[in-house]
């Protein structure tokens, strides 16, 4: 090795070797190695909850690892704070943006910096801010108020800070997931012109047609762990992408028994409606289940799926379709009409949507039935009887709490799941909405709430199940369709055997994005 | 910031000991609230005690001094209890808006215009002159629970349906109260140009103890009025309401989490117009018995005397719950007696202050648990 030509270290950008991060029940990243060439996109691949986010957060400076080290350009270093992380060149953009809505853009961009001290001297800084955006393509008004941005142009604002602030390393976490199609084509134009002038990129993203378009290499994080590391885009393929995303080894439990399904309960037809942004989620998603039949709904998270439960419960109104339970229409009502029809729903958010946190185990399992006798009495609640029906469901669903008195945020999450599961199933739903129900439980938890969802699939419910996880959609699913960007990609029978590999493949191509069509048109190509 | 991480770990090393704040992970047993918020109190009392001497003052002798001033004989007794039944309704009015986090400052111009309705059943007049008081009397309180039914249900209205904040609102709706009746004092009701309307008729007034003096002695003099009864009454009730029937239950789950109780089907929009009006009707109630009970005639300085406020203060403290709230109010009454007794304002109202800020203070203590974490066991 000569002096003249570098080191392999030296045009790294960024090493991270071994990082460690738990969390309370969680190993999010499990020695995880990571390497960033200088001049070059990277992206990092995964499903929500591999851990990108936390390996990104580390190397922001946001989260502090447990083991492992992080060498920027070669050098060890230690990061206490973002800011720490920032004065070696490393800046993260995060999914929501953290601007300041009435000031300007030139003013989010001094915001936090030591200068300029007292007086602000504007026009100098809106000058400085217009010519840094003329060099790597970022057009935006330095005088413009956030609030009047549009959101690509909120993220332009974004990498502009970090950019000011002399970053040569840029992460970004999901970047187009806010943003519309002509939008993202823009930033794919801002990061090719940022890395011709030296930069470094991690882009963190779970949609395939968008890392094969931006990036130079790539690396795969599937729980916690790296299943493909550094793979040259241009050498791998989506499937395989896919595979190393979602896993080989789907493993199958035969809990389920073979059933006859009967009537059709629920009826979800051609859907459209908006996310609490207002940008539209749903596209005319169409599906159905039957009684005595699970349903599964596979996806990464983000793609319409808590909107469409949202939309079947009455929590959401759309702007078109209809939703049919029994013929009687869900859609646009409140959501007491479909509760008085037994509609039971567990939501995705088990702290903020699904209990009160404040309030006792038994206030939150009457949540659903306190407008009725026996436990409601004319207007009153008759408490004893509300109390003698909590500890029924404290010993038929194994909540562990030492009473019923006591405030469920104190329970563990997979007691408080139990405490979901045991309101919504007790009162004999006819359709179950189930959102993630096993997201962040520990393996016992997870094998209950299966065992309980089973159990109302033979007792007749309809269930539809929405879940990023494909072991449990195929362990318990009778059918699965798969939803992304707001569309139903395609349904697909599920067999009490296990599934074959293809299928595992062609299900994870399909919540990436790539419709069945193409598959089908290459297998035909195959064949012939 | 600019501290690097280094040095403060080894400034941690130098101490002999470090506190560590950690949540609760299980509930602290029932006695455990009730300790807390007395040796909150304890503590105000120290404190205050503290800046008396420094004042001058001598702690334990002004202490005992508020004490007798407000609970050393039956006569000072039934003043106390006379100033606290319209903060009890207040606080009542309180109680229950704040348990559904809609924070009703407006109590006050709510009582404002309570007495403003009692009033004017006898002043318009809607009842004649020589009615029974069997007759008065609920018309008085009907009328003043309307008045201020209505004035809470304004900003209840524009919350719900404009997403108008309802502290600016109601706050606002209070000097708007003040200008209401002093125009009607002022101006259509003012007695030969003073301030304030013509007393009303004895049948128009709330029955006091010293009313019944002639059957029992002992009531000779004593003030207290069936305000106080109207208030325990309406506590007792609204602690039914709150923690026994399907409305309190709404009311709890709204107040605790919101997404929750949309998720349940509970219509939130027609639960704040209708809280807010509960609440401006028990305020009301407070105002109507103030006029009846005490004032006898429509004035504004003895009914603007920011009771509504207090009232806000008490439901605090009393942890929102409304038969602890008797208590409170009973508590703070003899302060505001003892006030008068040994300054016009001062010693007393930094009391109440600091036993305010230390009771809010305790409630950490029950989330969290502080550990003592000797430097030895670290690392």
């Amino acid at each position: 090795m000569t002096q003249t030509t570098p080191t392999p270290e030296a045009s790294l950008a960024v090493e991270m070797r071994g990082i460690v991060k738990k969390f309370p029940g969680v190993l999010a990243n499990d020695h995880v190695d990571f390497e960033l060439r200088t001049g070059e996109i990277h992206a990092l691949l995964g499903e929500n909850g591999a851990g990108k986010s936390t390996l990104m957060n580390v190397l922001a400076g946001l989260y502090r690892q447990e083991a492992g080290i992080i060498k920027v350009k070669g050098k060890s270093v230690d990061f206490y704070s973002p800011r720490d992380a920032i004065k070696s060149g490393i800046g993260m953009i995060h999914q929501h943006f953290m601007l300041v809505p009435s000031q300007t853009v030139t003013e989010n961009i001094l915001l936090g910096l030591d200068d300029p001290r007292f007086f602000m001297r504007l026009p100098h800084y809106d000058q400085v801010t217009a010519d840094l955006g003329d060099r790597f393509g970022l057009k935006v008004d330095p005088r413009a108020k956030i609030w009047q941005l549009s959101v690509g142009e909120q993220q332009r604002v974004e990498l502009l800070k970090m950019l000011y602030r002399g970053a040569e390393v840029l992460i970004m976490d999901e970047p187009t997931a806010v943003l519309a199609p002509v939008e993202i084509e823009g930033l794919i134009r801002t990061l090719r012109s940022m890395v011709a002038e030296g930069k470094s990129v991690i882009f963190i993203s779970h949609k395939l047609q968008e890392i094969t378009a931006i990036s130079d290499r790539v690396t795969v994080l599937r729980k916690g762990k790296v299943t493909a590391a550094g793979l040259q885009t241009s050498q791998t393929t989506r499937q395989e992408l896919a595979r190393e995303m979602v896993g080989r080894e789907v493993v199958f439990h035969h809990e389920k028994k073979p059933n006859v399904p009967g009537e059709l309960v629920l009826q979800v037809k051609e859907i459209h409606a908006e996310n609490d942004k207002g940008l539209k989620a749903l596209s005319g998603v169409s599906l159905n289940v039957r009684s005595g039949e699970i349903v599964g709904l596979a996806g990464v998270a983000g793609n319409g799926q808590r909107e469409l439960a949202q939309v079947i419960t009455g929590l959401r109104k759309c702007l078109s379709g209809e939703v049919l339970l029994n013929n009687d229409t869900l859609s646009n009502q409140p959501a007491l009409f479909g509760i008085l029809r037994g509609v039971a729903h567990v939501p995705e958010d088990r702290t903020h949507v699904g209990t009160a946190p404040d309030l006792s185990v038994t206030d939150n399992v009457i949540m659903k039935k306190y407008r009725r006798p026996p436990i409601a009495q004319y207007g009153m609640l008759n408490m004893s009887v509300a109390d003698k029906y909590a500890n029924q469901l404290k010993n038929d669903y194994d909540i562990i709490v030492p009473n019923v008195d006591t405030p469920v945020r104190l329970l563990s999450g997979g007691n408080l799941q139990r405490v979901i599961l045991a309101r919504e199933i007790s009162g004999e739903p006819t359709l179950l909405v189930a959102v993630q129900p096993t997201r962040g439980l520990d393996v016992g938890a997870i094998e209950g709430v299966h065992r309980l969802l089973l159990q109302q699939r033979a007792a007749g419910a309809a269930i539809l199940l929405i879940s990023e996880e494909l072991e449990e959609l195929f362990s318990l699913s009778d059918r699965v369709f798969v939803i992304y960007e707001g569309r139903i990609m395609g349904e697909i029978p599920i067999g009490i055997e296990e599934p074959s590999e293809e299928l595992t493949e062609n299900i994870g191509l399909m919540m990436c994005g790539t419709v069945p069509e193409q598959i089908q048109k290459r297998e035909a190509s195959q064949h012939v | 910031m600019s501290e690097t991480p280094s040095t403060s770990k080894s400034e941690n090393r130098s101490r002999p000991f470090r506190l560590q704040i950690e949540p609760r992970l299980s509930q602290p047993p029932g006695w455990f609230p009730a300790i807390v918020s007395v040796g909150a109190v304890v503590i105000a009392l120290i404190i205050g005690g503290v800046l008396i001497a420094v004042a001058g003052g001598d702690p334990l002798r002004s202490y005992i001094h508020i004490a007798k001033a407000s609970f050393g004989n039956i006569g000072v007794l039934s003043d106390a209890i006379v100033k606290a039944t319209p903060i009890l309704l207040t606080s009542l009015a309180c109680c229950i808006a704040f348990r559904m986090r809609l924070w009703n400052i407006g109590a006050e111009g709510q009582f404002i215009m309570g007495a403003f309705g009692a009033s004017a059943v006898v002043l318009i007049p809607l009842l004649p002159g020589d009615a029974s008081p069997w007759l008065f009397i609920p018309a008085m309180m009907l009328a003043g629970m309307v008045a201020g039914a209505i004035w809470g249900m304004i900003p209840g209205l524009l919350k719900a349906h404009l997403n108008v904040n309802e502290i600016i609102s109601t706050l606002m709706m209070n000097y708007i109260a003040i200008s209401w009746i002093n125009f009607f004092v002022f101006a259509v009701w003012s007695e030969g140009g003073f301030q304030m309307t013509r007393k009303f008729a004895q049948n128009a007034w709330l029955p006091r103890l010293l009313d019944y003096s002639k059957e029992i002695p002992l009531f000779r003099g004593l003030t207290t009025h069936m305000g106080l009864l109207i208030g325990i009454l309406a506590a007792v009730i609204l602690w039914f309401i709150i923690y026994r029937s399907r409305w309190g239950y709404e009311i709890r789950l709204i107040g605790d989490n919101p997404r929750a109780a949309q998720y349940a089907g509970i219509n939130i929009k027609r639960n704040i117009v209708l809280v807010m009006m509960v609440s401006g009707a028990l305020a009301g109630l407070g105002g109507m018995s103030e006029v009846s009970g005490v004032v006898h005639r429509l004035q504004t300085s003895p009914l603007a005397a920011g009771y509504g406020f207090t009232g806000i203060i008490v439901a605090w403290l009393a942890k929102l719950n409304p038969l602890v709230a008797i208590l409170v109010s009973i508590l703070f009454g003899a302060l505001i007696l003892a006030g008068r007794e040994i300054q016009p304002s001062g010693v007393p109202k930094m009391i109440q202050g600091i036993i305010l800020v230390c009771l809010i203070a305790s409630d950490f203590l029950l989330r969290y648990r502080i550990h003592f974490v000797h430097a030895e066991k670290e690392d």
